[in-house]
């Protein structure tokens, strides 16, 4: 198992200098410029512009400014934004509490609520709550957050008056008020990443457990005369999740890069609202940090999923 | 508590390397300029104890030396005592190119900037200014502490932490920011006005969409004031039904504009749009004529702008005394379509089989280009309905805004380039003098590839009365004179469909909420201008 982690490790390293390059490179080529924003702006003419170029380095070739990034980069420098003019770092550690109680908690709560219903409505299938479920989770799928988003904004905001729709970073919470303060906030935004995320794992978990129960080791086991539960917690469920593993590993990344539309529509800071708006502003610096330490999230649970799959199945082995 | 929301979320307070409106306006509660600009375009003095004028000798004959007297008594929000020193100290860190100010046209022409003594400062230009205000003035000339920033200038700019958190002194002073996010301002108990300002705190919040800002200013009323709320017309009068909140506005000098080319955009290689080459059709005066007058600005500013602007066949728009009030008479102004066609038919462009005009074997064919923009292209419908009436082909062309406003010289898409034969966007003067923008027409401000099309006349337009009179506005002292070579100036660039001017827009557009009391808009200077007299009706 060691050497299987050390073999995949290794292997990751030319995976994520292709992955940055070819993001650097996007960037670089991308039409646009940091100072367009100006541009747009007469009150800042063609020279000045140029000159704020010079200083912050774009006026060299991006080949020569991609292996610049990349030896800050392995020296743990991500840079500094070209908005803000501060280190990356302290820009994503303001935005990844935010992001945390927001997508974090969204994830936790669709995997704490899509688990049980995914393997009830495949236990009781074609049952009333089967169907509802099963409704449910399609509306959920197929609804973009965007549309949901507004549409909360629209009744329990604007009609209801219930919840703001503007998340206030600047709220500490330190007793029972600002906590339910919090609450008030949070919940639309978490509500609706929450309902995509949880009818996706429903439909997952579902379907994967229908596949195993008509499987011969389910009826051993049943022979045996083991009672319902240890049937279905000890081997269904385990055999069954190895696809929702997969699912999740695969997903869990995103929590980090939060969720952009979600963010932008209730004004959340977090990290998915500082990419969207570094992207349009042409923050290279930012996007790329990001992006980059998003491509190693996913190659690094893509590793987690495979170790999971060696505890959850044991005819899987890596040695 | 103040709430603002600006949609754009500031992320640097430090307005020399502002990157847009947002960091100019959130920086103003805490950093001001010598003197605001008033919303009239005349200069109301916050350091300074007054204004210096011609007539009151702050201002040399030659108008060459500029002398400021500074308020006694002010200090910085940590204490200590604001002197001329500061002054001068921000006028090195704007000219420093290594720093990279992105205000630092506005001491562009300095010669020098001496402290005579701890109250006066004297700034000299190299050579007559016509506008003792560039420098000094509204929030470009935002002065910053010596002390917080003497270290941090050229190349170490970036690094200050003054950057985020500014010692200045206007009304608030930064309690919390959050870059990209929010900025939490509390009271400057050092303020020179002591019974202000009235509110304890402020928050500027920022980030989301203009549409859905306008909603909670004027829906559900969780915001006292909202920035740039331009969205559709329809859309904002069904928010603002909502009850909550009102609109601010004022007509600024931004004009939306079509600009003709007068070279030839189809020339082989790389004379293409160089002013050595001529525009098949638009060289004729009455080709152009019929161009302007097939235009339908009115339903263009009604169904489109409504409070975000007005219809105008004006390139100078305010201040409201230098206004043209000729253009309105002209033919040219006019939306008249059989006239139009006439002018045409006159000139010898005969409608061909397919209904397109043509002449010596050459069509009448324009490509149009401007910005990606729902409204934008909205408004280039508008236009090419009145000219496809003329029997005009036309092409609509959209460019990425980042794109089409970018200095790049290797990009052909970009505004200076012009590889089209008409393009449309706003622009305007920065302050209320408007000499620098009409210097934007003279001949030798020509756009092409010599200068890699940095230059402001994108026309390729050239006309020696018109450069006589812009030259004589640069030294011209007497206000009345300087109206009048402004006035003709405008009207020429009209009467001649130079520029066909549209919509003059509003700004600011933002929202208020209705209990919000004490706000003036104010076309000349950041929206946020006099916020240390803003009040809330309870």
């Amino acid at each position: 198992m060691g050497r299987f982690i050390a073999r995949r490790l290794i292997l990751a390293v030319p995976t994520l200098l292709m992955i940055s390059f070819v993001l650097f490179a996007i960037l670089a080529l991308a039409p646009g410029d940091p100072l367009s924003q100006f541009a747009a702006n007469p009150a800042v003419p063609p020279e000045v512009r140029e000159n704020i170029k010079r200083s912050l380095g774009l006026d060299q070739p991006w080949p020569i400014r991609y292996v610049k990034w990349v030896m800050a980069m392995l020296q743990g420098d991500w840079g500094f934004s070209f908005g803000s003019r501060i280190p990356v770092w302290d820009l994503l550690k303001l935005r990844l509490p935010n992001t945390l109680a927001v997508v974090g908690v969204a994830y936790l709560v669709s995997l704490i609520i899509a688990l049980p219903i995914g393997i009830i409505s495949a236990l009781r299938q074609y049952s009333l709550m089967d169907h509802i479920s099963t409704t449910l989770a399609f509306i959920g799928f197929s609804l973009p957050t965007f549309f949901t988003g507004l549409m909360m904004i629209v009744i329990f905001s604007v009609k209801l008056g219930w919840f703001p729709f503007i998340y206030d970073s600047t709220l500490k919470v330190s007793d029972l008020e600002t906590l339910g303060q919090q609450l008030k906030q949070s919940i639309m935004p978490i509500a609706v990443l929450a309902l995509f995320q949880t009818a996706t794992v429903v439909r997952y978990t579902r379907a994967s457990v229908l596949e195993n129960l008509p499987l011969d080791y389910v009826r051993t086991a049943r022979a045996k005369g083991l009672a319902q539960a240890t049937v279905i917690g000890r081997h269904v469920v385990r055999n069954s999740l190895i696809p929702v593993v997969t699912l999740i590993a695969l997903t869990a990344p995103t929590i980090f890069s939060g969720a952009v539309i979600t963010e932008q529509i209730f004004r959340v800071p977090g990290i998915g609202a500082l990419l969207i708006n570094s992207i349009q502003n042409s923050d290279t610096p930012v996007v790329m940090a990001i992006a980059f330490t998003f491509s190693v999230l996913v190659v690094l649970f893509n590793l987690v999923a495979d170790v999971v799959y060696g505890v959850l199945d044991p005819r899987i082995r890596y040695d | 508590m103040l709430k603002i929301l600006y949609w754009q979320a500031p992320t640097i307070l430090n307005s020399h390397l502002s990157q847009g409106t947002k960091d100019y306006d959130a920086s103003r509660l805490v950093l001001e300029p010598m003197a605001a600009s008033g919303p009239d375009g005349k200069p109301l003095p916050l350091l300074a104890a007054e204004v210096p004028t011609l007539d009151n000798g702050g201002v040399s004959k030659d108008l060459k030396t500029v002398t400021w007297k500074l308020k006694p008594g002010i200090k910085w929000s940590d204490g200590s005592d604001f002197t001329a020193d500061d002054v001068v100290f921000t006028y090195q860190y704007m000219a420093d190119k290594a720093t990279a100010a992105t205000d630092s046209n506005f001491v562009d022409g300095i010669d020098t900037v001496v402290a005579k003594d701890p109250l006066t400062v004297v700034v000299t230009w190299k050579d007559p200014n016509p506008n003792p205000y560039q420098f000094g003035v509204a929030g470009q000339s935002n002065i910053i502490q010596k002390k917080q920033f003497s270290e941090f200038m050229g190349a170490k700019a970036k690094d200050a932490p003054g950057n985020l958190k500014p010692i200045g002194t206007g009304p608030y002073k930064v309690s919390d920011f959050k870059p990209g996010d929010v900025v939490t301002y509390e009271i400057n108990d050092q303020f020179r006005d002591k019974d202000k300002p009235f509110f304890k705190q402020v928050q500027l919040k920022g980030g989301g969409d203009a549409t859905s800002a306008a909603r909670a200013v004027f829906q559900t009323g969780d915001f006292d004031y909202g920035w740039n709320l331009q969205v559709e017309v329809q859309v904002l009068n069904q928010l603002m039904q909502g009850g909550k909140g009102e609109l601010v506005t004022a007509t600024s000098g931004n004009v939306e504009r079509l600009l003709i080319n007068f070279a030839d955009p189809n020339a082989p290689g790389d004379q293409r749009s160089e002013p050595t080459t001529k525009h098949p059709f638009f060289t004729d005066l009455n080709v152009r004529k019929a161009f302007a007058m097939a235009v339908d600005r009115k339903s263009m500013a009604e169904q489109l702008y409504g409070p975000a602007g007005s219809a105008t066949c004006n390139i100078v728009t305010a201040p409201t005394e230098m206004v043209s009030k000729n253009t309105d008479s002209m033919d040219v102004c006019k939306y008249d379509l059989a006239a139009a066609n006439k002018l045409l038919d006159d000139a010898g462009w005969a409608k061909g089989s397919d209904g397109i005009r043509a002449k010596d074997g050459v069509k009448m064919s324009v490509i149009y280009q401007t910005t990606v923009n729902p409204l934008r292209q909205k408004e280039q419908d508008i236009v090419k309905k009145g000219w496809e009436q003329l029997g005009v082909q036309v092409e609509l062309k959209s460019v990425d805004a980042g794109v089409f406003f970018s200095s790049d010289a290797g990009n052909p898409d970009t505004s200076g380039h012009f590889y089209t034969d008409v393009e449309m966007y706003t622009n305007g003067p920065e302050q209320p003098d408007v000499t620098n923008y009409l210097s934007g027409w003279l001949s030798t401000q020509i756009a092409q590839k010599s200068n890699e099309w940095r230059l402001n006349n994108y026309h390729r337009w050239s006309n020696a009365d018109y450069d006589q009179m812009v030259n004589q506005l640069r030294t011209e002292t007497d206000p009345a004179k300087r109206r009048d070579i402004a006035v003709k100036a405008n009207d020429l660039l009209v009467s001649q469909v130079v520029v066909i001017p549209l919509i003059a827009r509003a700004s600011p557009i933002s929202g208020k909420n209705k209990a919000l009391q004490g706000n003036i808009p104010n076309p000349w200077d950041s929206e946020l201008w006099n916020v240390a007299d803003w009040t809330k009706t309870q």
